[in-house]
C-alpha cells in the first residue's frame, strides 16, 4: 500500500492555513510536531463528556475520567514495547523526565566521585539537569566526543566508561543533526559495565518504531508535543525494579498512601511519581496521538520520511553554497545546513516571507554547535505530512536568498 | 516578498556584507559584550570616549568598533550605529537609543517616527518582524553597557 501523504495531510487541520498570504509549510516537527484532527476533538470530547478529576471521586464521571487516564498508560506501554504499565510515568516532556530521575534516582544512586557520561551532541535538557545534580553530588560530566560527520565516537565513548561511571545518558536521534545513534550497541556497553542509561528519545518516537525492552535501558524518556499530542504530556520509561528503588520526586496528593504529621507513606509507582493533579485532557489527547500513529504504522512513516529525506538532502545540495550539517548515513529525517554568507536567522526570516516554518539557531545544543564548529544553523525537520513539492518550494526560497544576500 | 524586501533594505544588505568599524579598538576606554541568548548572536563593542572640557563634565564618543557574529540584522545595526554615534555626546547617544528602539519596537500600523535618525531609518521594517527587533537592538544594548557599566554582558532580553 502506498503512503498516501495528500489524504494524511488533511487529517492536519493546521496545514490548511496560510502564512503571509501562502500556503504554511510546516517544516519545525523536531520543535514541536502539528496536530491531526482526531486528537483536537478527542480532548474537546473529553472535556465536553468525560472531564473530572482522576483516581478520587466515588462517582461515574470521575471514574471514566480516570478510566481514560490510566488506558493511555497501557496504550503509552505497548506503544514504545514497555512490558508492564506501571513503567509509564507520565511527565509533561522529555526535560521533567530527565529533571526527575536526576532529583530521584540520581540522588540516591551517585556519590562524589562517580561519573556521568554523556555525548557532545545532547540537547540542554541531557546536559544541564545532570550538572545540576554533579554540582550537588560532587560527581564528574564526561563528554563522548563526536566525529566530522555528527556521528559518535564509539571508541571514545568506550574509553570514557570507567568504574566509576553511573549513568550513561545519550540521545537516540540528535535533535539539531537527525543522527542515529547505536542505541543497543551502547546500552550493551553499558549493562556489561553495570552502568545505568538513559535515552533520551525525544527526536526518535515521532520517526521510527521504539522498542525499549530491545533497546536494552533502564531509563527512556520522550514528550507527548513531538509525537503529534498535546503539550503538557510526556512520559518517562523506567524498568520497574529502578522506579521501585527510587524515591518520590514531588511530594503532594496523588502520590502518597496515607499521610499523618508522624509521618507519610507513599503510593506505589507510578501514582508514587505523579503528585497532584496533571494534565489529564493533554494524557487523554496523547492517547489519541498514539492510536493514530499506531493506525497508519510507524514502520510506514518512517520508510516515507526516509524517502523524503533522501529526496531533501540531494535538492538542498543543489543550492549554490549550502552545506549540511551532520552526513551520518543513519539519519531521521532532520537537515541541519548552513547558507555561505547568509546567517541562519536572515535564512529563518526569508523562508518565513514564503510561508516556509524552519528552526534557525543554535537548537538548544550549543556544545555541538561549537563541536561543529559553526555559530548556528538553519534546521529543516521533515515529518510524514510534508512532500515534496514542499521541499521544491524550499529549495527555491533558498535560492532567492541566497541571490538576495549575495 | 514586499515585507522582506522592506527588511532587506539594500543598506542593511551591504553593511552586513561590509561591516564598517568591524575590528577591535586596541585603546578603547570603554568595552561591553552583547549577546543575542535566543539566537546565539554574539558580538563585542569597543568605544573610545573623551572629554572636551577641562572638567570633564561634557564627555563625546569619538570612536565605536565591534567585533563578533550575528545576522544581518544585527551586523547591519552595528555596523550603521559605529558611525552614527560617532562624536555625539553621551547624552546625545542616550537619546539615539530611545529614538531607535522606538522605532523598531513601534506598532507597524502607524507611520514610522525616523527624525533624526539618518540612515538608521532603513531599520524601520523591523517593525513587521517582531522576532528580529532583539537582532536590530543588540549593538545599541551593547553600546549602552559599555558606556554605563564597563564590562558587563548586554543581554537583549
Amino acid at each position: 500500500m502506498s503512503f498516501d501523504v495528500e489524504a494524511i495531510r488533511k487529517d492536519f487541520p493546521i496545514l490548511a492555513t496560510q502564512m503571509r498570504g501562502r500556503p504554511l509549510v510546516y517544516l519545525d516537527t523536531a520543535a514541536s510536531a502539528q496536530k491531526p484532527r482526531v486528537v483536537i476533538d478527542s480532548m474537546a470530547d473529553f472535556y465536553s463528556h468525560h472531564y473530572a478529576n482522576i483516581h478520587r471521586g466515588v462517582y461515574q464521571l470521575s471514574a471514566e475520567a480516570t478510566e481514560a487516564y490510566e488506558s493511555v498508560r497501557t496504550r503509552v506501554a505497548r506503544f514504545i514495547g514497555a512490558p508492564d504499565p506501571r513503567e509509564v510515568i507520565f511527565v509533561r516532556n522529555a526535560t521533567e523526565a530527565i529533571n526527575l530521575v536526576a532529583r530521584t534516582w540520581g540522588e540516591q544512586e551517585i556519590e562524589s566521585g562517580d561519573e556521568i557520561v554523556l555525548t557532545t551532541m545532547e540537547h540542554h535538557a541531557n546536559i544541564v539537569p545532570w550538572q545540576m545534580l554533579a554540582e550537588r553530588c560532587g560527581a564528574k560530566i564526561r563528554v563522548a566526543a563526536i566525529t566530522d560527520d555528527g556521528g559518535l565516537d564509539l571508541e571514545h565513548l568506550e574509553r570514557l566508561l570507567s568504574p566509576r561511571t553511573k549513568l550513561l545518558a545519550f540521545a537516540e536521534v540528535s535533535n539539531a543533526l537527525g543522527t542515529i545513534n547505536p542505541v543497543r550497541a551502547l546500552t550493551a556497553l553499558a549493562r556489561e559495565r553495570g552502568i545505568t542509561t538513559l535515552i533520551d528519545g525525544a527526536q526518535a518516537v515521532p520517526h521510527r518504531p521504539v522498542d525499549v525492552e530491545a533497546l536494552g535501558c533502564d531509563f527512556y524518556v520522550f514528550s507527548g508535543h513531538k509525537v503529534f499530542g498535546p503539550s503538557g504530556a510526556g512520559v518517562l520509561y523506567g524498568r520497574l525494579p529502578l522506579l521501585e528503588s527510587m524515591p518520590p520526586f514531588l511530594g503532594g496528593g496523588d502520590m502518597i498512601e496515607s499521610v499523618a504529621f508522624e509521618g507519610t507513606t507513599f503510593a506505589s509507582v507510578p501514582q508514587k511519581f505523579e503528585a497532584g493533579t496533571p494534565d489529564i485532557a493533554s494524557i487523554v489527547g496523547f492517547g489519541a496521538a498514539i492510536d493514530y500513529l499506531g493506525a497508519i504504522g510507524m514502520d510506514r512513516i518512517a520508510d516515507y520520511e526516509q524517502t523524503l529525506l533522501s529526496y531533501a538532502t540531494e535538492r538542498l545540495l543543489e543550492v549554490p553554497g549550502l552545506r549540511i550539517i551532520g552526513t551520518t548515513k543513519e539519519k531521521a529525517s532532520v537537515i541541519s545546513f548552513v547558507l555561505e554568507d547568509v546567517h541562519p536567522h536572515d535564512i529563518g526570516t526569508m523562508l518565513d516571507g514564503e510561508g516556509i516554518a524552519i528552526r534557525a539557531g543554535h537548537h538548544c545544543a550549543q556544545p555541538l554547535m561549537k563541536r561543529m564548529g559553526v555559530p548556528a544553523t538553519a534546521r529543516a525537520s521533515l515529518s510524514f505530512y510534508n512532500t515534496h513539492d514542499e521541499i521544491d518550494h524550499l529549495v527555491s526560497a533558498l535560492e532567492k536568498t541566497q541571490e538576495l544576500f549575495h | 516578498m514586499d515585507d522582506l524586501r522592506e527588511l532587506y533594505q539594500e543598506v542593511i544588505l551591504e553593511h552586513n556584507r561590509k561591516p564598517r568599524n568591524f575590528r577591535v579598538l586596541a585603546d578603547a576606554s570603554h568595552e561591553a559584550d552583547g549577546r543575542n541568548p535566543l539566537c546565539g548572536d554574539e558580538l563585542t563593542l569597543y568605544a573610545r570616549v573623551k572629554s572636551t572640557t577641562a572638567d570633564g563634565s561634557d564627555v563625546i564618543v569619538e570612536k565605536v568598533t565591534f567585533q563578533g557574529s550575528g545576522c544581518a540584522i544585527s551586523k547591519a545595526s552595528a555596523s550603521l550605529m559605529t558611525d552614527f554615534v560617532k562624536g555625539k555626546s553621551l547624552k546625545e547617544v542616550a537619546a539615539d537609543f530611545d529614538r531607535f528602539h522606538e522605532l523598531v519596537t513601534s506598532s507597524p500600523s502607524s507611520p514610522a517616527e525616523t527624525d533624526g535618525l539618518g540612515k538608521l531609518a532603513v531599520f524601520s521594517g523591523v517593525r513587521e518582524f517582531p522576532m528580529r527587533v532583539k537582532c536590530a537592538t543588540l549593538a545599541w544594548h551593547a553600546l549602552r553597557a559599555a558606556l554605563e557599566n564597563e564590562g558587563e554582558t548586554a543581554k537583549t532580553e
